[in-house]
């Protein structure tokens, strides 16, 4: 669960961890109900509605201004978006 | 009697003979809003000053091109807050996203503001849209306006809320698992969920990317066609919105049921449903039957395993789509943060509340390496039997029709402990979801004082029949023109 | 000396060439633009926000497959690598995991003029992150930067098998990938500026063992000549553990320029975990094999096949052929050369030697350059016919280049044309011989430096240009010895 909350980058305190663990391996178990579907022979659904080979032209189109990409950024300088350092 | 109390197309009609002006239509609502608002808590933010511009613009077009005007030219709207609105402050219901102000607005917003709708403000919801109750919702609490002590159902909750309390003639919500539908069951409005690709998801804070669908609530199922007319169709913006032309729904919902075979699913039916719930439904049903329509049994044997192939699906998903969130461009800082993995840690934990760290955690597990088979690639295979089950079945009848929810709207409070139970909340509305067809809500009876809705589920694209068949479940049960009065019964946010 | 073999596969970045983003219409040539002033919500990673396939940049990366003799499969579709980094706006890349749009193909290059094959595991299609500006050393800045001018550039990732055999091998994969890649128009081969990227993979084994040893991945090599020292680096460092019988650990490295060593990078919470899957947001593709012949039928001519037609056709050296077949465009200009009429190996010179030099100070292309591959024919054309001699032709070809001017018409114009009517010249021979019958008897009797002052006299009366060849030879059969 740790590694889980880790990976999510969710912060979360021992006791949350806890608690969560909980309810998770809860809902882990309901969802177990999955293997006794009988799913031999069919193909997964990673998409509904069947579409295919939706693509654009390569074309420009206008964007975001500098100011309007930073605007609701909480920490810049310079233009630059600002973040502690990779460790 | 308010002017919100009418059907749009009576109120288009009012505003091109001059009976009144949007402006002033706009400014009922607002004051409808004022005098419910606070005990409802169905809107976050109102935007007044610019609804009053739009509805003075919309009264100009009006007047100079009447005929070519859209329907909902000059009609108040409101907008579930997980829809980004350029300039105006969405937060998905989550602290996360609280100040974030969109340079951008969704596409189904573009298009009702170019057809001269009003926006009227944003809509409480749970959290990115994950709930059944709405009382995930990091802000406020939002009530049902038939009765102030209950859930409005979620995670549309705000929306279902509005409209059911006349505030705004229509709002647009999000269904991913029942959003919509459920909601506009327990509030007593119409609420569609389009067929998958059937509405644009460009601007819309998505939860479950496969599953989500933006979709209208209204008061009458009229309404809801012409809102959908307003907002559907391809959008080059996003990649799985449906190439197939959207057809003239309001002429597809004249049709009457005279021969239309609707399919009863014996699954649904043998579900642990409210014996009020169950009465109301097979009243509805036999009015059908009554109106010309045969009742066919039909079997959708996946049903037992949609609610757990949701559950692994869509959190998964959303575990992905939550990855943005991180404080960086948008949502609160981390001034005291002294690693990366920190400040993303402190934004992320002070942002999300507990059902999104629910899901995130599950959807994380589900997709790790060595879970994956077990769960993600085994639920998208149950995906697969459940859209199979209803093309079989759409091959045998025209449309399905079942409760919408196993219960009217429960007690505030009363779920939010138990996560199973309140997804179990979900388990009529979601097979339409892992499947992409197309689903509506529209109200069909009481039980015990509070509304309960009839499902009608139809094809893929196949909007029309649904609408066709929830337009005569509303004539028969002719109570769209019952208000709420609701017992005064202050709840205030703990 | 060694008893282990070591196994090296290179895996290579390269941004495409295309007008707009991988998933957005913003630029994608991104370089000098103020900072975050290439974005928009997609690419910035915004909540709602969709992503929409560049139909162009799936082309470019079935043509380079193509190239690559891959095979192109019929079904593909996108995935998401899920990571959090400040450089990936969503929170994850859009990539292709188990369903790339090829497979299985392989490379020819020359190591030391050895023709050599190496496998391509497979071509696929992803989208670039931004960029960090750190101060100082990543290691020691407090901060980081970011500017998202280059997120969703669409980067095309060309995995090799591990087939090189040495260190050395893999600047010369690198270089003929590269080249191919320039050839087919897909990418500019900077690597610089890091529109074209390396990483390698590197373990040892012992010789004639099967299994593969410890893999570790060595990045951050920014130069042909950083990755062969990287690469030597590394086998010698891999070396000297396994002799000393310590294990590998299987990890990701980076080269340092500066130290001229690779430093282990934190591995990121051990092995990554990318929770791989479908990108719900995208519809796959369905590749025809239309598209796919279609695409096959407007490949270039690929370098090595142009290099042998160079040769061939034109009689060229190994050599030769190789410098100029370096880059199509330079191929081209010199296939114009000498359709306008020069003669081959004369015109390669010439370019390769003289134009090819002035070229490279000022910072263009031959094609780019003020003389036009006409223009460099004529001025060949004359140099064979001997009616200018090779230094004047090339002081005025560095002043055309300058100017612009016509190198013939500047040699008219200004009557630097040499002189090699041997009539005329033998006129001014018999001139000279008449008033210097000295140095004609001195050289007659045995000095040979007495020919060079009669030489030099008369280039003088000929103002210079006199052709010195036919002087000589022209002296020297009126001064027989």
């Amino acid at each position: 669960m740790a590694n889980l909350g880790r990976l999510a980058r969710l912060g979360l305190t021992p006791e949350e961890l806890e608690q969560l663990g909980e309810q998770i391996a809860d809902i882990i178990a309901a969802v177990g109900k999955l293997a006794g579907a009988d799913i031999s022979h069919v193909n997964p659904t990673a998409q509904v509605g069947g579409l295919r080979n939706v693509t654009r032209p390569d074309e420009l189109v206008a964007g975001l201004s500098a100011d309007e990409a930073l605007a609701n950024a909480a920490t810049k300088e310079a233009g630059l978006l600002r973040v502690p350092a990779i460790q | 009697m308010s002017l919100l109390e009418e059907p749009i197309s009576e109120l288009a009609r009012g505003l091109r003979a001059r009976e009144f002006s949007s402006v002033e239509l706009t400014q009922v609502a607002l004051s409808e809003i004022e005098a419910k608002d606070g005990a409802v808590g169905a809107f976050l933010r109102t935007t007044g000053s610019a609804a009053l511009e739009q509805a003075r613009a919309a009264d100009r077009h009006l007047a100079a091109d009447p005929g070519g005007a859209s329907t909902l030219c000059g009609i108040p709207v409101a907008y579930k807050d997980v829809l980004c609105t350029k300039g105006v402050e969405t937060t998905a219901g989550s602290r996360i996203l609280e100040g974030f102000v969109p340079p951008y607005s969704a596409t189904a917003v573009l298009r009702l503001e170019a057809a001269g709708a009003v926006g009227l403000g944003k809509l409480n919801c749970d959290e990115f849209a994950m709930g059944s109750s709405n009382e995930n919702s990091a802000f406020q609490e939002t009530r049902n306006p038939w009765d102030l002590g209950r859930v409005p159902g979620g995670s549309s909750g705000g929306s279902a809320a509005a409209v059911a309390a006349r505030m705004a003639c229509a709002t647009l919500g999000s269904d991913t698992g029942g959003s919509i539908r459920l909601p506009a069951s327990f509030c007593g409005v119409v609420g569609v969920k389009p067929s998958y690709g059937r509405v644009s998801r460009y601007g819309l804070i998505p939860f479950a990317s496969s599953l989500d669908q933006i979709g209208p609530l209204t008061k009458t199922v009229e309404d809801a066609a012409q809102v959908l007319e307003v907002i559907a169709g391809r959008d080059s913006r996003d990649s799985t919105s449906a190439v197939a032309p959207v057809g003239d729904l309001t002429e597809l919902l004249r049709g009457g049921v005279e021969g239309l075979r609707l399919g009863m699913p014996g699954e649904y039916l043998a579900m642990d449903l409210d014996p009020g719930v169950r009465s109301v439904f097979d009243h509805a049903a036999r009015e059908l039957e009554a109106a010309g329509a045969r009742l066919i049994p039909v079997s959708l044997p996946s049903t037992e395993y949609a609610l757990a192939a949701y559950y692994v699906l869509a959190p998964a998903e959303v575990s992905s789509n939550l990855a943005r969130m991180d404080g960086v461009r948008f949502g609160p800082g981390f001034a005291s943060a002294s690693s990366l993995t920190e400040a993303y840690e402190q934004a992320r934990h002070r942002g999300f509340g507990p059902e999104v760290r629910r899901r995130i955690l599950l959807g994380t597990y589900v997709l790790s390496s060595g879970y994956y088979d077990a769960y993600y690639l085994r639920a998208q295979k149950v995906r697969t039997l459940v859209a199979q089950d209803f093309e079989r079945v759409f091959s045998e009848v025209d449309a399905v029709i079942s409760p919408t929810a196993p219960s009217a709207a429960f007690r505030l409070g009363e779920r939010v402990a138990d996560p199973l139970a309140m997804y179990a909340t979900d388990i009529l509305t979601i097979p339409a979801n892992l499947a992409g067809i197309s689903g509506i809500s529209v109200p069909a009876g009481f039980a015990a004082g509070l509304p309960v809705g009839l499902q009608v589920l139809g094809p893929h694209l196949g909007e029309g029949v649904c609408l066709r068949v929830a337009a005569a479940v509303e004539e028969a049960a002719a109570l769209w023109r019952k208000v709420p009065a609701p017992t005064p019964h202050e709840r205030r946010l703990a | 000396m060694s008893s282990y073999e070591c196994v090296i596969g290179l895996e290579v970045h390269a941004q495409l060439l295309t007008r707009s983003k991988m998933f957005c219409g913003c630029r994608a040539d991104y370089l000098g633009l103020p900072p975050n002033s290439n974005t928009c919500p997609v690419c910035l990673g915004l909540p709602g926000a969709l992503p929409v396939i560049n139909q162009r940049a799936i082309e470019y990366t079935i043509r380079t497959a193509l190239a690559l003799n891959c095979q192109i499969p019929e079904f593909t579709k996108f995935d998401r690598k899920n990571y959090f980094y400040p450089d990936l706006p969503k929170g994850y890349q859009i990539s292709q995991y188990d369903l790339p749009l090829s497979l299985g193909g392989y490379l020819e290059f020359e190591v030391d003029g050895v023709l050599q094959r190496a496998g391509i595991t497979r071509v696929h299609l992803e989208e670039d992150a931004g960029t960090l500006h750190h101060a100082g050393e990543i290691q020691a800045s407090a901060f980081s930067l970011v500017d998202l001018n280059r997120a969703g550039v669409p980067l095309m990732e060309i995995v090799g098998e591990p087939d090189l055999r040495a260190p050395n091998q893999a600047p010369a994969y690198l270089a003929a990938l590269r080249q191919t890649l320039i050839y087919l128009g897909v990418n500019d081969g900077n690597m610089e500026e890091g529109s074209l990227r390396c990483d390698a993979n590197v373990s040892l084994r012992p010789v004639g063992a099967d299994a593969l040893g410890a893999k570790v991945e060595v990045k951050n090599m920014n130069s042909f000549r950083s990755i062969q020292r990287a690469l030597e680096f590394e086998v010698g460092r891999q070396t000297e553990l396994l002799d000393q019988g310590m294990p590998i650990a299987q990890e990701t490295r980076g080269w340092s320029e500066l130290e001229q060593v690779t430093v282990s990078q934190r591995s990121k919470e051990g092995a990554q975990e990318y929770r791989y899957f479908p990108e719900p947001d995208l519809p796959p593709l369905l590749v025809t094999r239309e598209l796919v012949e279609d695409l096959r039928g407007q490949l270039p001519e690929l370098p090595l096949p142009k290099r042998t037609r160079l040769q061939t056709r034109y009689g060229l050296s190994l050599d030769q052929a190789r410098i100029l077949a370096d880059r199509p465009a330079d191929a081209d200009y010199f296939e114009a050369v000498v359709a306008a009429g020069a003669a081959p190996r004369t015109a390669a010179n010439w370019q390769i030697q003289n134009l090819q030099a002035l070229c490279n100070a000022a910072h263009v292309q031959v094609e780019e350059c003020l003389v036009p591959a006409a223009a460099l024919a004529e001025l060949v054309q004359m140099v064979e016919a001997d009616r200018v001699s090779g230094s004047v032709a090339k002081n005025v070809l560095s002043e055309a280049f300058g100017s612009g001017a016509s190198p013939a018409q500047l040699i008219r114009e200004r009557g630097l044309g040499q002189l090699s009517d041997s009539t005329e010249i033998a006129n001014l021979v018999d001139q000279v011989l008449a008033g210097n019958a000295q140095a004609a008897a001195d050289y007659q009797a045995g000095k040979d430096q007495a020919l060079g002052a009669l030489v030099g006299e008369v280039m003088a009366r000929s103002g210079r240009k006199a052709n010195p060849k036919i002087v000589n030879q022209l002296l020297r059969e009126r001064l027989p010895r």
